[in-house]
């Protein structure tokens, strides 16, 4: 058995302890892996952008490749009207890619291992989303809940189900992103504390762990790019309305 | 029976979630196999990994269960 939890990993510890009358305001592990992953996606973009040469280097190729894979993603999935909330669907992808990346330094915290963390950005995309299909349709953006062409009859059905799939969509969208990265590093965390009870195979686990951080980087990336792309479609639907 | 058995088997039965997980991934990369060897120019592959990472979250809901009975309570 292990002698410590592996759920250990994700404790929050006060940096600096901050009280305004009851309301604890410490700045906390979990905010400061939060401003590095802000510093390191303005820094590096500043750093990338402030050049602009008409060739490339290293840093702006890198840099230009992401912009256009995330603008594709915008172009594909929302159309051109999707082109002016494409920085915050970027920013929202750095975001989280930086968080869930930095929580692959060994030692380090992982902010997206947290639920209010994961559900604040849902939550946002969710109330962001919905305001722009009222904005733009009115009462017609009820329409969203009853698909075109089924029978009268099929709609007492239909409606009550496609208002639930609509309003879980913040709570399964931050669940994903969060059950992947706890469960990903309790994971690793287990594996690792088999290596001790284990004798001269202790070498098993080692190598297992060694193939799951490779399995953690592809989920990491992965999961910032289906947290994206989800959002993208949640707004192709507020604006095209099916 | 006392609850540290308890917990045991409940969170054996939370990780037979994860068979649905195998199934949808296999089917997933099935599909993505046979699409690509009937068209190799097939742009599919971007939605493979979305595929693949939508069903292996429901699966991880049913293993995050398990590791709440073990650890959190």
């Amino acid at each position: 058995m292990a002698t410590e939890s592996p759920l250990q990993q994700f404790t929050i510890h006060p940096l600096a302890d901050i009280h305004i009358g009851r309301i604890d305001l410490s700045f906390t592990n979990s905010a400061l892996m939060m401003l590095v992953a802000a510093a390191i996606v303005t820094g590096v973009m500043v750093a990338a952008g402030s050049q602009g040469k008409l060739v490339p280097g290293r840093l702006q190729a890198a840099v230009e490749t992401l912009y256009e894979f995330i603008a594709n993603m915008v172009e594909e999935n929302v159309g051109a009207e999707g082109r002016q909330y494409f920085p915050f669907l970027f920013t929202l992808f750095m975001f989280v890619l930086l968080g869930n990346l930095l929580g692959m330094i060994p030692y380090s915290f992982t902010f997206t291992s947290h639920i209010i963390v994961t559900f604040a950005l849902a939550a946002t995309v969710f109330i962001g989303v919905t305001l722009i299909g009222i904005a733009r349709h009115g009462f017609h953006f009820l329409s969203l809940f009853a698909p075109h062409g089924v029978p009268k009859v099929l709609l007492l059905l239909l409606v009550p189900i496609e208002l639930l799939s609509y309003c879980i969509r913040p709570f399964t969208l931050s669940i994903r992103l969060f059950a992947n990265m706890v469960a990903g590093h309790t994971m690793l965390a287990i594996f690792a504390s088999f290596a001790a009870s284990l004798g001269i195979f202790f070498w098993a686990p080692i190598a297992m762990d060694a193939a799951l951080v490779l399995l953690e980087f592809l989920v990491a990336v992965l999961q910032a790019y289906v947290f994206t792309i989800l959002s993208c479609l949640y707004l192709k639907d507020a604006i095209h309305l099916h | 029976m006392d609850l540290a058995s308890a917990k045991m088997i409940g969170a054996g039965l939370a990780c037979i979630a994860l068979v649905g997980a195998g199934i949808g991934i296999g089917n997933v990369f099935s599909a993505l196999i046979n699409s690509l060897a009937r068209n190799p120019s097939a742009q599919v592959t971007t939605w493979a990994f979305l595929g693949f990472a939508l069903a292996e979250a429901t699966g991880l809901f049913g293993l995050l269960i398990a590791f709440m009975i073990l650890f959190a309570f």
